[in-house]
């Protein structure tokens, strides 16, 4: 765990048109550590962790206001193209979704677009780099041209998280990343997050407690739009300070 | 089960339906039955369609013919020898026609058929079309003039009419076109094997012809006319109505102009066909001056009647793909247009097309809006000789042809009506069976 503040959120408010989603929310996120972000349904935890790569710019709704800052600069700045913005900070979403293209393109097509190979063989290594950080390689050597749609569920997912890293990412954003996968899938996702927090910044949204507490050094506990409390996860799990939080992990709201 | 002791007594049997089950099972039957009996009305009509069009239709791909032995006598066809073609262009149908009339006479001669008709009533067995036929015969060869040649004169629409089943000796009692004499002849010569019904190439490949000439009138030319509109259709309606599907559906900002234009695409394409075909002569041939009749205004009369449709169906395959997709190309960083053109794109194409396929058909079988552009009538009688008189010169196009013979008052052009009809469904059932390949192709499942 470094103590280098990688991503600093500032009294950020989100609105989807009316509804305030997210009420003035300030933290700070370290550089290669795993941060959780826990919370029952609809607590904002995503929305805040899709305003970490403006993936809400897509929602012609919502309004973010106050400042995020990446290494110091400010994302929602007018000069920031989110293009940009999301080759560094990468996204794994909730629900596996490979694009119904072969593995090996699957990977490439990051790479590809932001022009990081200078060729054939280059692109190749970049795939298996990836494909083997995402502890993938070894089930998909002998088939990189097949459909990644064909693969299991757990397989698609690791497939999304070596597409993700392939772009050579900074900060990598999980929602929810195991939330439609089985057990035995979980926990290879959950040592694969561990592994990446060696190189990336890596935010998790969650919701089992267990699972929080077992990959993430931080974590941050959201309820009606607010952060009600963030610290180290051993702290947040043996003693929490907000009544709230405690209420929430010993399971009695949520 | 009398090995098993003892059992609790059931309080309802399971074995006996109570009324309330007989009721519902009894509702779900005849709700079914109504179905059955609904799709057998639909299929017995489609089936007295088919039959009605191919039992009234096939007759004009069927034509008789009267084979003769024709003497083409450089004296009459060429005076001054040199095959020059100027001058035997100079000759018109009316230096032919004694050929015909005395090749016939030969030929009812050396058959030793005996009739009392003069050589002139005997020569009105053939079409009216056909020393046109043989003219146009000797001007691509020139350099049979001078021999004797086999040749396949079309007959009267009568004579073709009376071996088809047509026309019958009691019909033709007030008919000024033919007489029993005559029908006597046709008679001996189909006996004596000169005068024969077979395919007739040039109903599918010829172009139209006047009132007394049924039997030389043709489908190729107003199928030019529509193949040239199908590709003004293709190359305008396909890209616009892409662009702005795309557009409004992925790039749009969703405020009440967006939603006054989607409801108003909406109701384009409810709009009836003949709004448009106005339209087009208000817009297309009165202000901007594009000439009458051409299929490039028919062309653009339709582009702006199909584009609502491909309109709507490009948008519904567009928001058939799954959001998921979206966000996948937008998290790792590609652009809005990256993830429509690499993405979307690919995998709403099947629908694109298929939407474009049907509109296509639709617009191919559309006569309303080129009635007001006029392409409906009697209009060319030559096909185009290149692409720019094909967009430019006056032309008509399959169904407007099929409703012009179907208005005309010879029978043997209410037979062509149908045989065209067969023509026009034999496209549209092609197109559609592209369509429905092209689906099933390349639809991909995620």
């Amino acid at each position: 765990m470094s103590n280098k503040i990688k991503i600093a959120a500032r009294n950020v408010q989100v609105y989807y048109g009316d509804n305030h989603a997210i009420k003035d929310v300030s933290v700070d996120i370290l550089d290669k550590t795993v941060t959780a972000f826990i919370g029952p349904s609809g607590c904002g935890k995503s929305t805040f962790l899709r305003c970490i790569n403006r993936m809400n710019d897509t929602i012609a709704i919502s309004s973010v206001q106050g400042d995020i800052l990446i290494d110091g600069e400010d994302i929602y700045d007018s000069n920031v193209d989110p293009v940009q913005l999301r080759a560094k900070v990468g996204m794994v979403f909730q629900k596996p979704n490979p694009f119904p293209k072969s593995i090996y393109d699957n990977v490439a097509y990051g790479p590809r677009i932001h022009g990081l190979a200078r060729n054939k063989a280059d692109l190749d290594e970049i795939v298996e780099r990836a494909l083997k950080r995402a502890a993938i390689w070894n089930e998909v050597k002998d088939r990189l041209l097949a459909p990644g749609t064909g693969l299991s569920g757990g397989q698609q997912q690791r497939l999304c998280i070596a597409r993700a890293i392939a772009t050579e990412p900074e900060v990598l954003l999980m929602d929810e990343p195991c939330s439609a996968l089985d057990p035995i899938a979980t926990a290879q996702v959950e040592e694969l997050i561990d592994e990446l927090r060696q190189d990336y910044s890596v935010v998790i949204v969650t919701h089992s407690m267990q699972q929080a507490a077992r990959v993430s050094q931080k974590t941050a506990f959201f309820h009606l739009g607010h952060l009600v409390e963030y610290g180290e996860t051993d702290k947040i799990f043996t003693s929490p300070e907000d009544p709230r939080t405690e209420s929430y992990i010993t399971g009695r709201i949520g | 089960m009398t090995d098993l002791p003892d059992h609790t007594q059931p309080q309802r049997s399971l074995l006996q339906q109570d009324a309330r089950t007989v009721k519902r099972n009894r509702a779900e039957k005849r709700f079914k039955m109504y179905g059955i009996v609904a799709i057998a009305i639909g299929l017995l009509m489609l089936a007295i369609l088919l039959v009605t069009i191919v039992g009234r239709g096939t007759g004009a791909f069927q034509q008789t013919f009267l084979t003769l032995d024709v003497q083409l006598l450089e004296a009459k066809l060429d005076k001054k020898g040199d095959r020059n073609i100027e001058d035997i262009k100079k000759v018109s149908t009316f230096g032919y026609a004694p050929l015909m009339s005395a090749a016939l006479e030969a030929k009812v001669a050396t058959l030793g058929i005996q009739t009392e008709l003069k050589p002139k009533a005997m020569a009105d067995i053939l079409s009216k079309d056909a020393a046109a036929q043989l003219r146009d015969f000797v001007l691509a060869n020139p350099d049979l003039i001078g021999t004797s040649v086999e040749f396949k004169f079309l007959t009267n629409s009568r004579v073709d009419g009376y071996m088809k089943g047509r026309v019958s000796r009691e019909s033709i009692a007030n008919d000024k076109n033919i007489n029993a004499a005559q029908l006597d002849l046709v008679d001996a010569l189909h006996a004596a094997g000169a005068l024969q019904t077979q395919f007739n190439l040039s109903f599918i490949t010829g172009a139209d012809a006047s009132d007394a000439r049924p039997e030389a009138a043709g489908m190729g030319v107003a199928m030019i006319g529509s193949l040239f509109m199908m590709l003004v259709v293709l190359i305008l309606a396909l890209p616009i109505g892409v662009a702005a599907s795309i557009y409004l559906e992925e790039f749009a900002p969703k405020n009440l102009l967006t939603d006054i234009i989607e409801v108003n695409i909406a109701n384009l394409a409810a709009v009836p066909s003949i709004v448009f075909g106005i339209l087009g002569l208000a817009v297309f041939i009165n202000y901007m001056h594009l000439p009458n009749s051409a299929p490039l205004v028919g062309g653009l009369v339709l582009t702006l009647m199909t584009l609502p449709t491909i309109i709507i169906s490009t948008r519904a395959s567009l928001k058939s793909v799954p959001p998921s997709i979206r966000d996948a190309a937008l998290g790792v960083g590609a652009s809005k247009m990256q993830s429509v053109f690499h993405h979307v794109l690919p995998l709403a194409a099947p629908g694109i097309l298929t939407g474009t396929i049907i509109g296509l058909a639709q617009a191919l079988g559309e006569t309303a809006p080129l009635l007001l552009i006029g392409m409906v009538g009697f209009i060319a009688s030559n096909p185009p000789d290149s692409i720019a008189s094909g967009l430019l010169a006056p032309n008509s196009a399959m169904p407007a042809q099929i409703y012009e013979w179907a208005k005309r008052a010879d029978p043997a052009f209410y037979e062509r009506a149908w045989g065209g009809i067969i023509i026009l469904l034999v496209f549209l059932v092609t197109m559609n069976a592209i369509a429905v390949l092209l689906r099933r192709r390349f639809e991909r499942r995620w």
